[in-house]
């Protein structure tokens, strides 16, 4: 678990809830129905199966327990201290030592059931010895209940820790309470962790990131130590031990000088070489604080020697316990700051990384895996191809301007106004609108503001732009001339020899005009057939058509005296002239009418075919104006009428118009059963 | 701003109006009303529907290669504002366009000139074949009515060649009026 996150972790019920869990698991999940008359078989099977369901959920679940805890032997030190420190490693194994033994009973609970089952020989038996398993199985988990809590409380705790690296760059503050620790921890970091005048605030560690040198870097905060012996130490301050004892950092070790942390220097001194051992192999700074109230040569002298003599030691230590102050110089492991007015913290921060950053070089190359990281990297130098020396060209504007800004001494200062500037000035940055055409590179520069048509007419004016539009212009107008010319010659030249007369243009309009008429009248006709009522043509006969005739065939310039003749002869003939004028609507009933009264008596013989006609048989010619040209005709045309009332008749209707259903459902149509086709289309 | 072309009929499309089709392979077609796009979408070929530009091009119905096309065209380049140059073209293009229509008009009447002995042709045969529906052979017709008919025609005749005299009087006119208010 290089990440170390302890968030992952499953909630551990209580032993009630964990039995209801896993007992409601298997009723849902199993079937539930078994009966009476069942082969034993299958009874024996029903009630095994739910036992071995039962088994197999603690397993599981118990299993996941036992995973999810971390092995306090196979994690980083560090941690395992702190679980111990925190948990008592004891009760912690404990704890899962028992859950682990309840799963492996359990197991053996299943195993033995499932072989008594086996010989279950009725219902009740088995169902008694399923009961049996599960109660056992539950009772056992009942008794666990204890570690089941612990384990609750620990995983809520762990993954409440802080998620700290112990392989990465890491500062670690520690010092007496009240130091200043955490409010340096706030500075540097982004963590808010909570400074109060009371001591032990801080009562856990805090990790908090910062970025260093392209780097991330851990900070961790700490509770104060006070001056014990180990054995005595609570568990607050064992957290800080346990961290300062397993984590490779560089300490920074706190020192209140003006002492409002509530122990003198002395005191803190004394702190400082009794946890001397556990700053071993490890860059050590001792940080003084706190000095806006109390500067450090404010210090008597006494304090001073104090001071000097943790900072030897620090230094001695830091390179490694060989000899005394080195050639770096006395005073580098002692820094002063304030973490009130922050002044100083930078710089401390600063030696601190540096410091961790050196010693961690110097380690790596001093491991053994070095090797491979040197062999694997390799620094390209480049090399000179030819003794000319290139150096970085300047352009003589900008030399120029950056020798006068040097002469002037101080920032150089700008000639131009900037847009930016511009804008400000015109109202800010929704009312000014910049000016885009200022700087327009035009051959006038009067041009600028110009508005140029886009459109003329329904073209485009950019399409015809052409620096050489004069020439091409001329050209057109050039060749515009002389295809007018030829065209001029070629139309004369066609002579329209074959024109018609004047005559024949009128007689050609008389006869499109008729034609138009002839076909305007039979659209008329057509249109009107299906939608009025027609007079039969018999009505047209007599004087009507006499005028037509003689119109038409008149204004050609035919004698039409004789036609006209013939066409009163016909109708004079009929002799019923006035009543038809009389009467003009009755249509039917005047032929009837006329069918009776005209024609003679009809002969109606049996003994020949021939002669047998039947009702509607009539031997007389038709009338002129009925449209009919024969008897034959005139027979037939009754026969088709009496056809077609004789289905009205069948059906009673009243007339054509008459559209009631006789029986609206015919048993035929929706009664039996489906055939070839469905009942809707049968 | 530019008026573009419709893809389908070559009328131009004027902002606001309009579909523009945009397909897979990145071709743009513009469409000037849904008239053209739902013949785009049949995929008919524009140069096979009669009314189109494409096809009275394609069928010899209407100029189709001229130099005033040449002059305006779609340049990618585009020329560095000169106001003289864009003044020049505004004047040109008006004169090109009135070229354009000139000869436009000369190919419709050298078009139409080929075809006119054919209609005439036809006229005649018209007038020999359905003469009888407005004059009756000359068997059947009597004399008064010949005589009738001569004189309307007279008179016909007459009419339309006293309107051609007043028509012509009156172009002499109108070239006199506009010679004295040139002068």
């Amino acid at each position: 678990m290089p990440a170390y996150n302890f968030k992952s972790m499953q909630v551990v019920p209580p032993a009630k809830d964990f039995i209801d869990i896993v007992l409601s698991k298997t009723q849902r999940q199993t079937p539930t129905v078994v009966h009476n008359g069942w082969a034993i078989q299958r009874i024996r099977q029903f009630y095994m199966r739910k036992v071995k369901f039962t088994a197999q959920s603690w397993n599981e679940k118990l299993t996941q327990i036992l995973d999810d805890f971390p092995k306090v032997e196979d994690i980083h030190p560090f941690y395992s201290d702190l679980l111990n420190v925190l948990y008592d490693k004891d009760h912690y194994k404990l704890a899962l030592g028992q859950l682990n033994t309840a799963r492996n009973l359990i197991d053996k609970l299943s195993q033995d059931y499932v072989r008594l089952l086996k010989y279950g020989d009725s219902l009740y038996r088995c169902k008694e010895l399923k009961r049996a398993a599960m109660g056992r199985m539950c009772t056992l988990m009942k008794g666990q209940d204890a570690s089941l809590k612990y384990l609750e409380q620990v995983r809520q705790h762990m993954s409440r820790l802080p998620g700290i690296d112990p392989n990465a760059r890491s500062l670690l503050l520690c010092g007496y309470p009240n130091v200043g620790k955490s409010s340096m921890m706030n500075i540097l970091t982004r963590a808010d962790v909570e400074v109060q005048p009371y001591a032990f605030t801080t009562k856990s560690l805090y990790v908090g990131h910062m970025d260093y040198r392209y780097m991330r870097w851990q900070v961790l905060d700490t509770p104060g130590i006070l001056d014990r012996p180990l054995e005595e130490r609570n568990t607050i301050e064992m957290q800080s031990i346990t961290a300062l004892a397993h984590l490779r950092c560089a300490v920074l070790y706190l020192v209140d000088v003006s002492e409002q942390c509530g122990y003198s220097l002395a005191q803190q001194a004394a702190l400082f070489h009794s946890i001397k051992p556990l700053f071993a192999n490890k860059p050590l700074l001792v940080v003084v604080n706190k000095t806006d109230v109390r500067p450090l040569e404010a210090l008597t002298p006494e304090e001073q020697a104090l001071v000097q003599g943790m900072a030897e030691e620090a230094q001695r230590i830091s390179n490694g316990g060989a000899g005394a102050a080195g050639a770096e110089g006395e005073a580098s492991s002692l820094l002063t700051m304030s973490t009130l007015t922050e002044e100083g913290v930078m710089a401390v921060k600063q030696t601190a990384c540096d410091r961790l950053l050196s010693f961690r070089v110097e380690l790596k190359v001093a491991g053994k895996r070095i090797a491979d990281v040197l062999n694997r990297m390799h620094v390209a130098q480049p090399k000179n191809r030819d003794p000319n020396a290139r150096p970085p060209v300047i352009p003589p504007s900008v030399a120029a301007a950056r020798a006068a800004a040097a002469a002037a001494g101080g920032k150089a200062q700008r000639t131009r106004k900037l847009e930016k500037e511009l804008q400000e000035e015109g109202g800010g940055a929704g009312v000014y609108s910049a000016d885009l055409r200022k700087h327009y590179d035009l051959k006038d520069p009067a041009w600028r503001y110009d508005i140029m048509p886009e459109i003329i007419d329904g073209h485009n004016v950019a399409d015809f732009i052409d620096p050489d539009i004069d020439a091409k212009l001329a050209e057109l107008e050039r060749e515009e001339e002389q295809m007018e010319a030829a065209h001029q010659a070629e139309m004369a030249g066609v002579m329209d020899t074959d024109e018609l007369t004047e005559e024949q243009a009128a007689d050609l309009a008389a006869i499109r005009a008729r034609k138009k008429q002839i076909v305007a009248g039979h659209r008329l006709k057509k249109a009107s057939a299906s939608n009025r009522p027609v007079m039969p043509a018999k009505h047209n006969a007599g004087k009507l058509q006499a005028a037509k005739l003689r119109a038409q065939l008149g204004g050609m310039g035919i004698d039409t005296s004789a036609a006209e003749a013939r066409l009163r002869e016909r109708s004079q003939s009929r002799g019923r002239k006035r009543s038809r004028s009389e009467a003009p609507g009755g249509d039917g009933d005047a032929e009837m009418a006329d069918a009776e009264g005209t024609t003679p008596k009809r002969i109606h013989s049996s003994k020949s075919r021939a002669m047998s006609r039947g009702r509607s048989a009539s031997l007389a010619a038709p009338s002129p104006g009925r449209g009919i040209k024969d008897a034959g005709m005139a027979n037939k045309a009754v026969k088709l009428a009496d056809k077609a009332q004789r289905k009205m008749n069948k059906m009673a209707k009243v007339g054509e118009a008459d559209r009631v259903i006789q029986s609206k459902m015919p048993k035929h149509l929706f009664s039996g059963k489906r055939g070839k086709g469905k009942t809707d289309r049968r | 701003m530019r008026l573009e072309k419709c893809w389908f009929c070559s009328s131009t499309i004027y902002p606001g109006h309009g579909i523009t089709f945009v397909r897979n392979d990145a071709t743009t077609f513009k469409f000037c009303r849904s008239k053209c796009h739902k013949n785009f979408k049949m995929k008919r070929n524009p140069r096979k529907v009669r009314w189109t530009k494409a096809y009275r091009k394609l069928a010899g119905k209407e100029l189709a290669e001229d130099a005033t096309f040449e002059m305006e065209r779609r340049r990618n380049r585009p020329e560095k504002y000169d106001r003289d140059l864009v003044k020049k073209t505004v004047k040109a293009i008006e004169r090109i366009s009135e070229i354009r229509v000139r000869r436009q008009e000369r190919f419709y009447e050298k078009r139409m000139a080929k075809v006119k002995g054919q209609q005439v042709a036809r006229d005649k045969q018209q007038l020999e074949q359905e003469i009888h529906l407005v004059k009756a052979p000359a068997s059947l017709v009597s004399d008064k009515a010949q005589q009738k008919s001569k004189e309307k025609l007279k008179v016909a005749v007459e009419a339309k060649q006293q309107k051609q005299k007043q028509q012509a009087q009156g172009a002499d006119a109108m070239q006199e009026r506009a010679a004295v208010q040139l002068g």
